[in-house]
């Protein structure tokens, strides 16, 4: 599939840019009603079936289409309505099913949510209605966001476009197959230590993860509180912008969202000066954790970059062999507070004992035994032990102190340079099954994605090439509020790294291909 | 290794309301064991000088107007409920007095 | 430990304080009269149906964040300067983490090593005028639980089959206030106890932070006791007696404990650190839940909320709005109106401070205020169940109708009927008599027409009053007021039948 090819199929629709779609969208060449269809029609083909994606928990045909209809209806009326529609009006989106919304089932991937319907949205979907977007549905997770595979789901994992017998990564390796499968040309996602990046990089799209406080998390099932964001999946560093231009800004039901105005990201994403950057590359990130293809890719990397007139340097963040550390201390603790709420009390599933007294007390812990999944069983207790009297200085408050190592490495990092980069996940996508029974590899996952979420540094992945057939993803982190660098050397380096093929979502091959269809069903 | 016993887990496991089979808190005593003892390392990395950061940014005193918003309906605020009765949520009796 | 001498019999209080010195100390629960919730916007309110003052922030919804209220923090702040406290120039909101369904998060969000305010104290005045100095430990801001109703027979949680949750008070801001270990008391213990509720009612009415009615659960107080042997210096081992909700209770409940303490001690045993339940039929507390392992609360700095920063200018402006300290303000004002003793202290006890100093203020004389509003307001207020100061009386309204006393235009009697007309609506007194024609009869023609037909038909009394017995005039005076429909005066009465008789008045 190729955004060169000329039928008249859907698909020529499907394999395109956001940006490209919503000009097509402003010039009348094709209405949201055509684009949202093409794109269900696309999540009929290739998500269900023993070997689909499986990237969508829930699709919203009725209503998607309902929004597109109400788009068209107004871009045809013209005049000043028609003019006010937001640039990205009519373009389909997917919202990762951690993010809550009104009329559609928000599962958290969990059977603890099985059936809850939200009665309120989320802040970052009530900005994208109002910007008219339609909705497509909610897309899979591992369970509570808490995995790096997708595997974690309570629902079934979301498989690999590139790959169908490899995951996509995770948390949110629904957003990102479903943007990488032409699915949808949007998605939104959640990072708290990588969940956005790492799916990113190992599908061969674009994942943001903002300034911490940049985009409202209200809506958002919360993980861990201090290191939760929500931020763009798309096919390129200037759709993420769009996107995040569209849903940044203050929210006053989030404490903790920065009161900045928004930024013009997309304007930094279409920026492709080169000289006078100055590149920092994390010493403690570039060795011998990453597999051979990812490094190769990698350093091809900041050889463009060097051709390309920008300086590179190799920076040390010591502390950063701690934040893996710091990060699991710290997300656990929250975690396991912030779940504690999911008891079966106010909503939610509710399971009685097997056998016993039916008391709320051992009622709440059939409850959370039976609606969680082992991993979050695990991150619960780790919490719990880290935060319970007699470990919590050990745990916890060293973990945090970590984090104040971390913020100044990278504040002396940044007086140095202009972007950090990294890769984004030392391997590429990896088979079902592999780490799955090893916590302590798949945590690995994200050793150079987590210390972002720590010091709250923005943080994009953008993709630089295959390593045996697979996505490479390259990572650069900027201060906190410049994510509009991020943006900036993120196009740099996608377009520097896009080969003679064109860019790399586009060589994705069909998943229908590869799909072995069942016989008996 | 591991500083974790089967003991441990079944006292965090109490806090934080989860019944754990028997097979479960032996097998999450040995991860646990592994994980704790690959974080310990936090604690040689700081020294008592750093402080610590709980917030990634230095935000304070977000506050709100105290001006009444929204409200649900007893019916909107029990429609989730997997219990209810009389517009209240319903649950089994309670045996911890507090 | 179990407690082996848990059927000891409480000694007197006498026997207790022969032996024990007690120690107390007190949390007390505040809830304040803001609009809105600690850290939603639903409505802070009592009484509604259930579950509809919530919105999904106060049902812990997944993906809910709060956002605290400025009025709560900034009553906090003032309540710490009213109590003397420093406040902290940065403080933090926490997590306390525990499982209950009637706390919808399973964690109270609440202040931790970083109290708003600490460090303070309050002047509790005794019966009789004696002041006591309370030391505050601290003063922090958290949030209420919702509101549990036990189904089954007893209506109580023991036995009960299932229970029912309303969330309204979910969320409510609370002002948490904990004393230092009060020792000294000794004999007054009790009092003090009561005395120190009342001081703590009082100082937040006078703060306007919350409506203070302790039969809503406005102000709550656990009450820690423990004793030690006269004369020593190691705090004995404490029970906290929970929810004790009136200021009778909190007294009766510290002189229980004194007395259960006593006789477990002076039988051989040891006290159980445990907290108590209160019973109002009985008077006494029975064993709760002891202190466990599970009260391993976890607590942790809440992420999701920034800290409080004060600086001297915010503080400044907030001081700025105290009222006098009620102790203080009470003495200025007795003194000021030269009450009895006994009457100021009816007039504290029947809430009127406010009212009669207002009334005082605006030009009456403090004893014509006193009379009013304890008399004839409250007889009035009583009569239609409501407040005294929910009857709508205006100072100036007292000042008239004094004024018409003062003036001989109306007697007490007809001032009080006057009054009544007020209440109910007929407009100011001075219209109401001259509408009614209530004026008293004091024209010589008319009065002493009725005065010569009383003396007439009582000419028994005319002689007994001739004879000498002054007191027998009375009797005429009855008679004469029926005639003039209660109009007459008196005084006057009295002149024209001595004039009649020629007698010196």
């Amino acid at each position: 599939m190729s955004e060169h090819s000329s039928t008249d199929s859907g698909d020529d629709l499907i394999c395109l840019t956001a940006a490209r779609m919503a000009q097509k969208l402003r010039t009348g060449e094709i209405t949201s009603v055509e684009l949202t269809r093409a794109h269900l029609d696309r999540i009929a083909a290739v998500d269900g079936g023993d070997h689909g994606v499986h990237a969508f928990l829930h699709v919203s045909a009725e209503e998607a289409l309902a929004t597109a209809a109400e788009v068209d209806a107004v871009r045809a009326s013209g005049g000043a309505a028609a003019e006010a529609l937001h640039p990205l009006a009519g373009v389909p989106i997917a919202v990762k099913d951690l993010i809550v919304t009104v009329g559609q089932p928000t599962t958290a991937a969990s059977k603890m949510l099985d059936g809850w319907m939200s009665p309120y949205d989320a802040t970052v979907v009530t900005r994208i209605r109002e910007a008219g977007m339609p909705i497509l549905g909610k897309t899979n997770l591992d369970e509570f966001a808490m995995g790096s595979s997708s595997e974690h789901s309570a629902y079934g994992a979301t498989r690999n476009p590139w790959d169908l017998e490899r995951t996509p990564g995770g948390s949110g390796g629904g957003s990102a197959a479903a943007v990488a499968a032409f699915e949808t040309p949007l998605a939104l996602g959640t990072d708290t230590g990588g969940s956005i990046r790492q799916p990113g990089a190992l599908t061969g799209t674009v994942g943001t993860k903002p300034t911490y406080g940049s985009v409202s998390r209200y809506g958002a099932i919360a993980m861990a509180s201090s290191l939760d964001q929500i931020g763009p999946c798309a096919r390129t560093a200037e759709d993420a912008a769009l996107l995040h231009e569209l849903i940044a800004g203050h929210d006053p039901k989030d404490a903790t969202s920065l009161p900045d105005e928004v930024a013009p990201f997309a304007d930094a994403a279409r920026r492709d000066d080169v000289a006078g950057l100055r590149i920092g590359v994390v010493k403690q990130l570039r060795g011998e954790g990453n597999s051979d293809g990812v490094a190769a890719r990698f350093e091809d990397t900041l050889d463009a970059l060097r051709e390309a007139g920008a300086e590179v340097v190799e920076v040390d963040c010591p502390s950063f062999d701690y934040a893996l550390g710091a990060y699991y201390l710290i997300m656990a603790s929250e975690a396991s507070s912030n779940l504690a709420k999911f008891d079966g009390v106010r909503y939610g599933t509710r399971e009685l004992p097997e056998d016993g007294p039916v008391t709320i007390e051992r009622v709440m812990g059939a409850t959370r035994a039976a609606g969680f999944g082992d991993e979050v069983k695990r991150r619960i207790i780790l919490g719990t032990y880290a935060l319970s009297a007699g470990y919590y200085d050990a745990y916890y408050g060293s973990a945090q102190k970590v984090r104040t190592l971390i913020q100044r490495d990278f504040e002396a990092a940044f007086d140095d340079v202009h972007v950090l980069v990294t890769p984004t996940s030392p391997v590429t996508a990896f088979r079902f099954g592999e780490k799955l029974d090893d916590p302590l590899a798949m945590y690995l996952n994200d050793v150079a994605t987590i210390p972002a979420n720590l010091a709250g540094v923005p943080g994009i992945s953008v993709p630089i090439g295959l390593a045996e057939g697979l996505p490479v993803g390259a990572q650069v982190l900027a201060p906190v509020r410049e994510d509009a660098r991020t943006y900036h050397v993120g196009a740099v380096i996608e377009r520097l790294m896009q080969g003679q093929d064109g860019p790399l979502w586009a060589q994705v091959p069909e998943p229908t291909a590869a799909a072995t269809p069942t016989s008996g069903e | 290794m591991s500083e974790i016993s089967r003991a441990d887990v079944e006292h965090l496991a109490k806090l934080a309301h989860l019944s754990l089979t028997e097979e479960e808190l032996d097998r999450m005593a040995s991860e646990l064991g592994v994980i704790v003892d690959s974080v310990k390392t936090v604690s040689e990395a700081v020294s008592d000088d750093v402080p610590a950061t709980s917030h990634p940014l230095p935000l304070t005193n977000v506050l709100r107007d105290d001006v009444v918003g929204h409200t649900f309906t007893a019916e909107q605020a029990l429609h989730n409920a997997p219990d209810s009765e009389d517009g209240r949520f319903r649950v089994p009796a309670i045996l911890d007095e507090e | 430990m179990t407690d082996t001498t848990a059927e000891a019999r409480p000694l007197s209080f006498e026997e207790t304080l022969e032996t024990f010195d007690p120690v107390l100390g007190f949390e007390v629960h505040v809830e304040l009269n803001t609009a809105t919730k600690m850290f939603s916007s639903a409505p802070n309110a009592f009484g509604d149906e259930p579950n509809t003052n919530v919105n999904e922030v106060d049902l812990g919804l997944p993906g809910v964040l709060p956002v605290a209220n400025r009025t709560a923090v900034e009553s906090a702040i003032r309540l710490g300067l009213a109590l003397n406290c420093t406040i902290a120039e940065h403080c933090r909101f926490a997590r306390k983490q525990y499982f209950y369904p009637d706390t919808p998060k399973n964690f109270q969000t609440s202040q931790y090593d970083e109290p708003i305010a600490s460090d303070g104290w309050i002047d509790v005045e005794l019966d009789d005028g004696e002041v006591f100095r309370v030391e505050i430990e601290r003063a922090h801001m958290e949030e209420d639980a919702g509101k549990l109703t036990h189904q089954g027979s007893s209506g109580r949680i023991q036995g009960a089959e299932s229970s029912l949750v309303d969330y309204n008070r979910a969320g409510v801001p609370l002002i948490e206030i904990v004393t230092k270990p009060i020792v000294g008391a000794g004999e007054r213990a009790p009092e003090l106890a009561r005395a120190y509720v009342s001081a703590i009612r009082d100082l937040v009415r006078a703060l306007d932070i919350s409506d203070a009615r302790m039969e809503r659960g406005n102000v709550r107080c656990d009450a820690n006791v423990s004793l030690m042997p006269k004369g020593a210096s190691t705090f004995g081992t404490r029970t906290e007696t929970k929810n004790v909700n009136s200021m009778r209770a909190v007294e009766h409940a510290v002189t229980y404990e004194m007395r259960r303490h006593a006789g477990v001690l002076s039988a051989g045993g040891s006290i159980t650190q445990e907290t108590r339940h209160w019973h109002e039929d009985t008077r006494t507390t029975t064993s709760g839940r002891p202190k466990s392992d599970a009260d391993d609360y976890r607590y942790f700095p809440e992420p999701d909320l920034v800290p409080v920063v004060t600086d001297a200018a915010w503080i400044e402006r907030l001081r700025a709005t105290l009222p006098e300290p009620p102790a203080e303000r009470r003495r200025r004002l007795r003194e000021a109106w030269g009450y009895s003793d006994q009457e100021f202290r009816d007039v504290v006890a029947a809430g009127l401070l406010d009212q009669i100093e207002e009334t005082v203020d605006s030009g009456a004389s403090p004893a014509a205020a006193r009379k009013w509003w304890m008399g004839e307001i409250s007889r009035l207020a009583n009569q239609r169940d409501l407040e005294p100061a929910a009857l709508g009386v205006e100072p100036a309204t007292i000042i008239e109708l004094d004024g018409l006393i003062r003036e001989e235009r109306i007697n007490d009697k007809i001032a009080r009927q006057v009054l009544e007309l007020h209440v109910d609506g007929e407009g100011a007194p001075t219209q109401i008599v001259e509408d009614r024609g209530l004026e008293v009869v004091s024209d010589d023609g008319a009065l002493t027409a009725a005065v010569e037909k009383a003396m007439a038909e009582n000419p028994d009394v005319v002689e007994k009053v001739a004879g000498g017995k002054l007191k027998a005039i009375g009797a005429l005076i009855g008679p004469v007021m029926k005639e003039t429909k209660g109009q007459a005066d008196a005084g006057k009465v009295r002149e024209i039948v001595l004039a009649k008789l020629g007698i010196e008045g």
